[in-house]
């Protein structure tokens, strides 16, 4: 039988990496070879998943550097001459192995305005919504939470500015809910303030890792963008807002 | 010794659908609430659902209502269901769906706005609310980002150990954090479980890691009684090639979409087999069919939508008579449809945009063009913890179950679609109640050695001399499972299942965990090698009892139905001594008013 072998962080941010050595059988993706060396090898490697199938987004880690989800990452798309390294999440902190500490993220999103129902449109307290107007947050809703796209965000990877700028899952999720036909809030002078917005320059990295091909950049965050420049630097209506108080 | 512990009026164990839900109800209720999720928030197994969420909206067909939907949950159960449940159910679905629409779900959308319905098997009308094929990613998300605000405690990477009483009530639960491996108590006036299934049991599953019937096992253990645990929902359609995805669910919105099963001759093999109760129901022919799946409201289904029982069963006959795909299942093709509407292949796409990513990564199959294989894989379990209909409180005072891990609602088989549905109507309920036990009760008292003596067991692993790996007693396990309680049984089969069991249950008292107690996978692995093997043993026994074939189980020696058993449930509870002791519940009596709905719908 084939044999690949794998290069696996281990440990936390002291931690090193281990190669093991896995059997290939037809079809396996890089979980598979994580499950065998936990079952045969390491029972106490540890590491994030749930559905195996890409729905959940739990499996997240770098593979041969790259920001992707174990499930779907096959092994007769990575060159098997040379040791797979897998390593955790680098814009999280460690815990142990592949598992990141991952709760920011939900901090964020507990701070992002909730979503709320704008009236009913019908006298049986129902609303009409064409699918043509649910489309385009139906894309954002696909969102799996995996993480990848805040993991590969340089301004959370490299400049750490976690406290300040949300990061793109949440522009993409602050974006269903602005877009959303029904929703009645409005979250444009947060996206403007803390939550940062301003610190995203569009090079649509997160984009690329996207496990559910979301276009976060040109669908969810440029639009955002261009709301916020309307309200908060359009000459003409600083100008109105100005006389109107 | 001390442990770091938390109070509620209402603690919640498990983060998928029911449990969330019945936590957003609990808070409604003004009573503090716990909530224990034993992966990440958002991650549990409803977010592998697929299809929709079943509810009488007649938003497509305004033929349907209630009595419809009960009449079909109760055909399709084979009237052994709980028939109070299945009539809430069917009366109180369509609130809980229109809810979450009102807290910022977008389902998709009829041509006039509504949300839109598809069919699915065993519904005689569209009735399916969804989104796509990710309806459970939808719904787990709307209830995790509306639960968030509104006061709930969430507790992640938590796994309950064991349960907590005070005489006979409950009184908590005790368990660890994962993340550092310390042992926590939550003290707790009402414990509600929602811990979802146990497909971990069985090799080939559609189940995560999470489904290994802690619930199911917890309730038992603490006195509760488990019922119908012999019936065990094989999915028609799972993946079975590539070996590594083996299992993974292929949604029956393929078939409500048109996608029919061939075998290897090319022949529709459903025609051939269509069971009586649903004859008047069903298509004769592939024209008649298709016209259903499009909407036509003159036809009648396809037989591809009966049931998921009779549909596993037929696979499992075609393979075995040599008519198989070449990996050994037969091929769900819903690229054919590009003979009767332009545009095929875009529609799939967008109808079925996750199984079309599915097959074409995990598989190198573009189901636009080719078609899928596909077989049985373990899917559900329609029994679980006996609860009160109304209140979902189990026997034990103050212990309340809900979705999967609770039964009644779906008897011997249930509906694609009543699973989503089951977990907002019941989970509301058992929030609701479980606020109002609390309410009504003083915050319980326990004695810590409870958790001393817990705590204790769940640590054995770590001693020295011992040599067991407990993933492979889980692998063994799960072979045994597959091979002799699986989807043909017979009684010496089942037997012997029970003789690995216990010998496997001997080896598991001396499994061996490496390492460290923080995030260790090997260890969670040893600790729920108990509710697996106590699971197993409760299927295999109820299993053995009832000697007919009926909804999920099916019987090698006793394929026909048997009258007598159509009139009892399998009731399994744990006696003073430590063993598993079976008896036959008779069913109550159908109010007469509800025996005319069905008959009115037959």
């Amino acid at each position: 039988m084939a044999q690949a072998t794998f290069r696996v962080w281990r440990g936390a941010s002291g931690g090193q990496f281990h190669d093991y050595t896995a059997d290939v059988v037809p079809g396996m993706v890089v979980l598979d070879a994580i499950h065998q060396i936990q079952a045969t090898q390491a029972g106490d490697l540890a590491c994030r998943w749930n559905c195996k199938a890409g729905k959940c987004g739990s499996c997240s880690a770098e593979i041969n550097g790259k920001p992707r989800l174990m499930c779907m990452t096959r092994l007769n798309d990575l060159p098997l001459d040379e040791p797979v390294t897998v390593e955790p999440m680098k814009a999280f902190p460690p815990i142990r192995d592949l598992v990141t500490d991952v709760s920011w993220n939900y901090t964020v999103k507990k701070k992002i305005k909730p979503f709320k129902a704008r009236k009913p449109d019908a006298p049986d307290g129902t609303w009409r919504m064409s699918q043509s107007d649910v489309d385009r947050v139906q894309e954002f809703r696909k969102c799996i939470e995996c993480f990848l796209c805040q993991d590969v965000c340089h301004v959370l990877r490299e400049h750490a500015l976690h406290p300040e700028f949300i990061g793109p899952r949440f522009l993409v999720y602050t974006a269903a809910l602005e877009m959303h036909p029904l929703d009645d809030e409005d979250r444009l002078a947060d996206l403007k303030g803390d939550h940062g917005i301003g610190y995203c320059n569009i090079t649509g990295c997160c984009t690329k890792v996207c496990p559910e091909e979301i276009t976060i950049t040109e669908n969810a965050i440029i639009p955002l963008k261009e709301r916020v420049v309307d309200r908060f630097y359009d000459p003409v209506k600083r100008l109105f807002r100005v006389f109107s108080g | 010794m001390e442990y770091e512990t938390h109070d509620y009026d209402v603690l919640v164990v498990g983060a998928g659908g029911a449990g969330l839900r019945a936590a957003i109800e609990a808070s409604a209720g003004g009573v503090k609430v716990g909530l224990l999720c034993k992966s990440l928030l958002g991650k549990a197994h409803t977010v592998m659902a697929e299809g929709g969420i079943a509810a009488a909206l007649a938003n497509v067909d305004d033929r349907d209502n209630w009595k419809v939907h009960f009449s079909d949950t109760m055909r399709g159960g084979q009237y052994v269901n709980n028939w109070r449940m299945a009539e809430l159910h069917a009366k109180e679905a369509p609130d809980r769906v229109r809810e979450l629409e009102a807290w910022g779900a977008v389902f998709d959308r009829t041509t006039d706005g509504r949300i839109l319905q598809r069919n699915f098997g065993g519904h005689r009308y569209p009735r399916l609310a969804h989104v796509g094929d990710r309806t459970g990613l939808e719904m787990i998300r709307t209830l995790q980002d509306h639960g968030v605000h509104r006061g709930m405690d969430v507790h992640m990477e938590f796994t309950v150990v064991s349960l907590l009483k005070d005489g006979g009530r409950i009184a908590g639960v005790f368990g660890y954090e994962r993340e550092r491996g310390r042992f926590k108590v939550f003290r707790a006036s009402a414990v509600i479980l929602a811990t979802g299934g146990l497909g971990r049991a069985y090799r080939i599953t559609s189940n995560s890691w999470e489904g290994t019937g802690d619930g199911h096992s917890l309730a038992y253990h603490s006195g509760a009684e488990l019922i119908d645990m012999e019936f065990i929902q094989f999915h028609p359609t799972g993946m079975i090639w590539p070996p590594s995805v083996q299992g993974i669910l292929v949604t029956e919105g393929v078939r409500g979409e048109g996608g029919i099963l061939v075998n290897k001759e090319g022949r529709r093999f459903m025609f051939d087999d269509i069971p009586e109760p649903y004859r008047n129901q069903t298509a004769d022919n592939e024209d008649e069919g298709w016209r259903y799946t499009q909407g036509d409201k003159s036809a009648r289904r396809p037989p591809e939508l009966l049931t998921r029982d009779h549909v596993a069963r037929c696979i499992n006959r075609e393979v075995r008579e040599g008519r198989g795909s070449p990996h050994g299942g037969v091929f769900l093709d819903i690229a054919w449809i590009r003979k009767r509407m332009q545009n095929s292949e875009e529609h799939i796409r967008r109808k079925l945009p996750s199984m079309y990513h599915q097959f074409k990564q995990l598989a190198d199959i573009d189901i636009t063009k080719e078609a899928m294989e596909v077989g049985p894989t373990t899917h559900y379990v329609m029994g679980g913890v006996r609860v009160d209909a109304d209140s979902q409180m189990s026997n034990v005072p103050g212990l309340f179950a809900a979705g999967e891990c609770a039964a009644g609602i779906n008897g011997a088989n249930r509906l694609g679609g009543n699973s989503l549905s089951d977990l907002l109507v019941f989970g509301k309920r058992a929030g609701e109640y479980a606020a109002q036990y609390a309410r009504e009760h003083p915050r319980p008292a326990f004695d810590l050695a409870q958790a001393d003596e817990a705590a204790h067991l769940a640590v054995q692993p770590f001693e020295p001399g011992r040599s067991e790996n407990p993933y492979t007693i889980q692998h063994e396990l799960q072979g045994a499972m597959q091979e002799l309680v699986g989807i043909v049984r017979q009684e010496n089969e089942m037997v012997t299942a029970l003789e690995v069991v216990e010998k496997l249950s001997t080896r598991a008292a001396t499994a061996a965990v490496h390492g460290h107690r923080e995030y260790n996978p090997g260890w969670h692995t040893a600790l729920d090698l108990r509710h697996l093997l106590t699971v197993s043993e409760a299927i295999a026994r109820c299993a053995i009892e009832r000697r007919e074939s009926r909804g999920g189980h099916f019987r090698e020696d006793y394929p026909e139905k048997v009258s007598e058993f159509g009139k009892v449930n399998m009731v399994v509870r744990k006696t003073a001594t430590g063993s598993m002791e079976l008896q036959r519940v008779p069913l109550a009596e159908m109010p007469p008013e509800l025996k005319q709905v069905i008959e009115e719908n037959k």
